[in-house]
């Protein structure tokens, strides 16, 4: 019978990560993983910086080597999609028409990256999700001279840079004021705005995209809202993903809407439970966060590796205790290091708690309502860590400005 | 047991630091990992495993000795 069989859908850090943990803490029942990428598991963050500047090649990015795969004893199945799930039969339906009984299901399916409405026909235009994009996208690159980027968000901004070190004519372009705004806020987003220009990049924030306009199948500009027109060969889209649940409508499994919900992905307690017996970890879940009081996705790769160290442990003990995962994020461009430890919003007031602006040193707070949410480092890694209790303990902020003053 | 570092791959989470205070450390110029003791004693091999699952990405090898 299939009773105790676990079920992963997505064989990425997050699936994986699962199925390893639990036969660490001592599974021994089946395990079966389902993705849908054909190549075995590899990590993504590279695909935007090493990878696409030829730093390193694909081989490296693999996050097991086979025989560390095989000696988990899964039944790995690449090159599969799950079509579809049912929380009351609990089964998952796979695209080769099989369907498997399962007692726990994960879901780990990630993201899917946005869109614009029209234009991704056109020869030229990149999305960048998968390893495959990647390399499609570096091998754009080099032949290319004129780079549009769409979205000045931590993805856009990576590339723009890792495209100026290759030398292209690079515009980016967002509707935002400042790169980087959603994510960290106006005052790093002005400092990141003048880097990006102080290397060369055409930066056009404040005004949309209209149209990308294509000439003979293939793109050959951008036409933004202010009437300019920015020519191009190469265009990526950087303008956000939402989580892959199109494969979970009608199953049962509760899912959140933006409006409605807050949030969207699949609606999960505290330690990613969605419904009895199914479970949810990484970018796709949306975990009940008792810090924030809120509901909300993480699209981090160390969250979805706590995520689901936390998930795979409670498969063979479930009353293991759980710590709340503080969210870790970084980001290179150029010589930056960006660190952040926690949520920052563009709503958090920004106390600098070390360092300059000026000199891309340092180590600021992010604060709402009196109480530390975020710390952001540029260039200050390891002082930036021993801010990390103040967001893990949501300190106040009166109180983390006198110990750096006093520091 | 030996630990190793692809110092290339790391990206300064200081995961491994909280992990295993005694064995690593971060650099203070650019954050990057710095191995204290490359052998450590026993009393830490817990602690060191701990770390190099922590490590987002995976920059620390542990070749136990058996
Ligand atoms: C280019 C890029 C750069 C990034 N840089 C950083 C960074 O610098 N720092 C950072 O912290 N994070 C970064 N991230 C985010 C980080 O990679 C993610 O948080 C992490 O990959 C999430 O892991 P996951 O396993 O939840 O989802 P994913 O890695 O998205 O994996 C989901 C997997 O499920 C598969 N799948 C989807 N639907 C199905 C289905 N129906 N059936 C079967 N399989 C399915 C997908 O193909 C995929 O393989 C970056 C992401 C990208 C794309
Ligand atoms: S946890 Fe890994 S990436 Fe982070 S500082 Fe340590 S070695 Fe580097």
């Amino acid at each position: 019978m299939s009773d105790d069989r676990v079920v992963i859908v997505g064989a990425s850090v997050s699936g994986l990560t699962v199925a390893e943990t639990a036969r660490e803490e001592g599974h021994t029942g089946e395990i079966v993983l389902v993705g849908d990428e054909t190549r075995i598991p590899y990590d993504r963050p590279p695909l935007s910086k090493q990878l696409l500047s030829g730093e390193w090649e694909a081989e490296r990015l693999t996050l097991r080597d086979q025989a560390a795969l095989d000696g988990l004893g899964l039944d790995l199945r690449l090159g599969t999609r799950a079509r579809s799930a049912d929380a009351e039969a609990r089964t998952v339906t796979l695209d080769d028409g099989s369907v498997l009984d399962y007692g726990t299901l994960v879901i780990a399916t990630g993201v899917v990256p946005n869109r614009l409405p029209d234009g991704h026909g056109l020869r030229g235009v990149h999305v960048l999700h998968d390893i495959e994009d990647a390399l499609r996208l570096r091998e754009a690159l080099r032949s290319a001279q004129r780079l549009v980027v769409v979205g000045a968000g931590f993805l856009g901004a990576e590339v723009a840079a890792v495209a100026r070190k290759l030398g292209l004519t690079v515009t980016l372009v967002d509707p935002l004021p400042q790169p980087l705004v959603g994510a960290l806020g106006e005052t790093v987003g002005a400092m990141l705005a003048d880097v990006h220009r102080e290397h060369g990049v055409d930066v056009r924030c404040g005004v949309a995209v209209r149209a990308l306009v294509g000439d003979g199948g293939a793109v050959c500009g951008v036409a933004l809202d202010d009437g300019t027109q920015v020519p191009a060969d190469t265009v990526l889209v950087a303008v956000g993903s939402r989580p892959a649940v199109q494969w979970l409508e009608g199953s049962g499994v509760p899912l959140g809407r933006r409006g409605a919900d807050g949030c969207d992905g699949v609606l999960c307690d505290g330690r990613g439970m969605a419904l009895p017996g199914v479970y949810a970890v990484g970018d796709v879940a949306a975990w009940w966060d008792a810090r924030a009081g809120r509901r909300h996705r993480v699209e981090h790769r160390l969250t979805a590796a706590e995520q689901a160290r936390i998930v795979g442990r409670g498969l063979v003990r479930p009353t293991a205790q759980v710590e709340p995962p503080v969210p870790f994020f970084w980001s290179d461009q150029y010589d930056l290091k960006l660190q952040v430890f926690g949520l920052p919003a563009p709503s958090h007031d920004f106390h600098l708690l070390s360092g300059s602006l000026a000199e891309r040193r340092f180590v600021a707070a992010y604060a709402a309502d009196g109480v530390v949410q975020a710390v952001v480092g540029c260039n200050m890694a390891r002082q930036l860590r021993s801010w990390r209790p103040a967001v893990a303990s949501a300190t106040p902020v009166g109180e983390v400005l006198r110990t750096a003053v006093s520091a | 047991m030996k630990i190793e570092i692809d110092e290339e791959k790391c990206c300064g989470a200081g995961q491994c630091v909280m992990a295993a205070p005694e064995v690593f450390d971060q650099r203070e110029e650019d954050g990057l990992v710095l191995v204290l003791d490359a052998a450590p004693p026993q009393s830490q091999y817990e602690a060191v495993r701990q770390a190099a699952k922590l490590c987002p990405t995976a920059v620390i090898r542990v070749a136990e000795d058996d």
